[in-house]
């Protein structure tokens, strides 16, 4: 058997992924962040706020708020639910950042909260700001 | 490959430690079950390496002069067991075979045994799901989504006195495997890593030592899963004409279905967990033979776009009523 036929074995008994269900569920739970954060935006703006402070604070605030959940031990149970509707919001960094934090903390604050703080929000750091950039090059060209 | 028959080597004593999630599933009497991952210490390493130290202690309190402790676990280094057997007064040869860890310390004592070199000695292994996890995984409290295939590593420490004196199971013989590239590059896919090694060390074990199928009354995998299983009986129809009569998966059947964990349970502990506290209990079957698979992966390696390789020793074991 050579490795084209096993990877079709392999294929004809893998289960597949309820991918519908899954993306309707993000679908709902990301909507659901984004209602609950465009509430917090209005609020701050009936305080006066002008839209740039309010959007600040909007985002510090659900970055608190998931940060804390995963803290207590729960949103790892929402992620389960719900999948990349919660992960890939502002909601889903802070949470990889806690998750790794509590993971070493116990492994020494320099060798091992320190350093592994960024184990899955450095590739969003890294490659967000890079194509922030591309993106920022184009703009310039395009509209001077 | 290697294959041996062996004369007087038999198992004595077990003893079985598991968290409340196996317990909750289809093992009976289990010995020690913990409700805690971290088992009131502060690491889940800690925790791992007090559930093998409660084994080996048990063990030690029930039978005397043992020189030797064979084991391993799924920590780098193998960590955990060298700390556990840093306790003891006896000499410590450590074993990685990830998942078949079991069976390869089984064979080193046996054959051990069988030379005459020593008498007894303690066989043990262990899996934690949390060290696991943050070792090949992610960061536990990240919860990242899984896909259905995928299996569960199973929390838990089993140790059996590998022995001369005569008890009612017998280690009949044995079959080392070998390291096969499975092609498959997906971590998450386990069962289709290592059911390639099965079915070739099954193959191997039958043709060497010249037994029938029909010989083993039953035929019981490692930490295959429910997915892992159904390509490990295809592939022995169309590669290797056997037919399998009776074939168990302790990964499969470890946990039940409501508590659904995906594929099911994997990690070095399922095999001997289902051995001791669900087959032998039965006390069904006379003849059966373990085949330990072991999905010898790494991270780094996965990460450099690498197939994975598996492993699956094999042992024959006779119940003497």
């Amino acid at each position: 058997m050579n490795k084209k036929e096993y990877e079709k074995l392999v294929k004809k008994y893998s289960p597949s992924e309820d991918k519908l269900k899954n993306a309707l569920m993000a679908f709902v739970s990301g909507g659901i962040i984004g209602l609950i954060s465009t509430i917090i935006y209005v609020i701050f703006l009936k305080f006066d706020m002008d839209s740039v402070t309010s959007t600040a604070y909007t985002i510090v605030i659900l970055i608190l708020a998931s940060s804390i959940l995963t803290g207590i031990g729960f949103f790892d149970n929402l992620v389960e639910k719900f999948k990349c509707g919660i992960i890939i919001p502002i909601t889903g960094f802070s949470h990889s950042m806690t998750s790794c934090a509590i993971d070493n903390k116990k492994d020494g604050f320099i060798t091992g909260l320190g350093s592994n703080l960024f184990k899955l929000a450095g590739s969003v750091l890294l490659y967000g700001t890079f194509s922030a950039f591309i993106l920022v090059v184009i703009k310039v060209i395009f509209n001077g | 490959m290697a294959s041996m028959k062996f004369n007087n080597v038999y198992l004595g004593d077990s003893y079985s430690v598991a968290s409340s999630l196996e317990a909750k599933g289809n093992l009976k009497n289990l010995d020690l079950v913990i409700n805690d991952y971290y088992f009131g210490l502060k690491t889940f390493e800690g925790a791992e390496i007090k559930m093998q130290k409660i084994v080996v202690d048990y063990l030690l309190q029930n039978n005397n002069n043992i020189k030797l402790i064979v084991g391993g676990d799924l920590s780098n280094q193998l960590a955990i067991t060298a700390f556990m057997a840093s306790h003891y007064n006896i000499s410590y040869l450590g074993m990685y075979s990830a998942c078949a860890t079991f069976n390869s310390a089984i064979i080193s004592l046996a054959s051990l045994i069988d030379l005459k070199k020593i008498n007894k000695g303690i066989a043990i292994t262990s899996s934690h799901n949390k060290v696991a996890e943050r070792q090949f995984r992610y960061p536990i409290e990240y919860g990242a989504p899984k896909p259905k295939r995928t299996t569960y590593t199973a929390t838990g420490s089993v140790g059996v006195i590998v022995t001369k004196e005569k008890t009612n199971i017998r280690v009949e013989s044995a079959t080392i495997g070998q390291s096969i590239n499975s092609s498959i590059k997906d971590a998450l896919n386990m069962g289709a890593v290592m059911a390639p090694a099965a079915a070739n060390t099954l193959y191997n074990h039958l043709k060497e030592l010249n037994i029938d199928i029909k010989y083993y009354d039953l035929i019981l995998t490692g930490d295959l899963g429910i997915y892992g299983s159904k390509i490990f009986k295809e592939l022995l129809n169309t590669k290797y004409n056997i037919k399998l009569n009776k074939h168990i998966d302790a990964g499969s059947i470890l946990y039940k279905k409501e508590q659904n964990l995906y594929a099911g349970s994997s990690g070095p502990v399922t095999l001997p967990l289902v051995l001791f506290n669900k087959i032998l209990k039965e006390k069904k079957y006379k003849k059966i033979l373990l085949i330990a698979t072991g999905s010898l992966h790494s991270p780094t390696l996965v990460n450099q776009k690498n197939p994975i390789c598996a492993t699956a020793h094999a042992i024959g074991l006779e119940v003497i009523k």
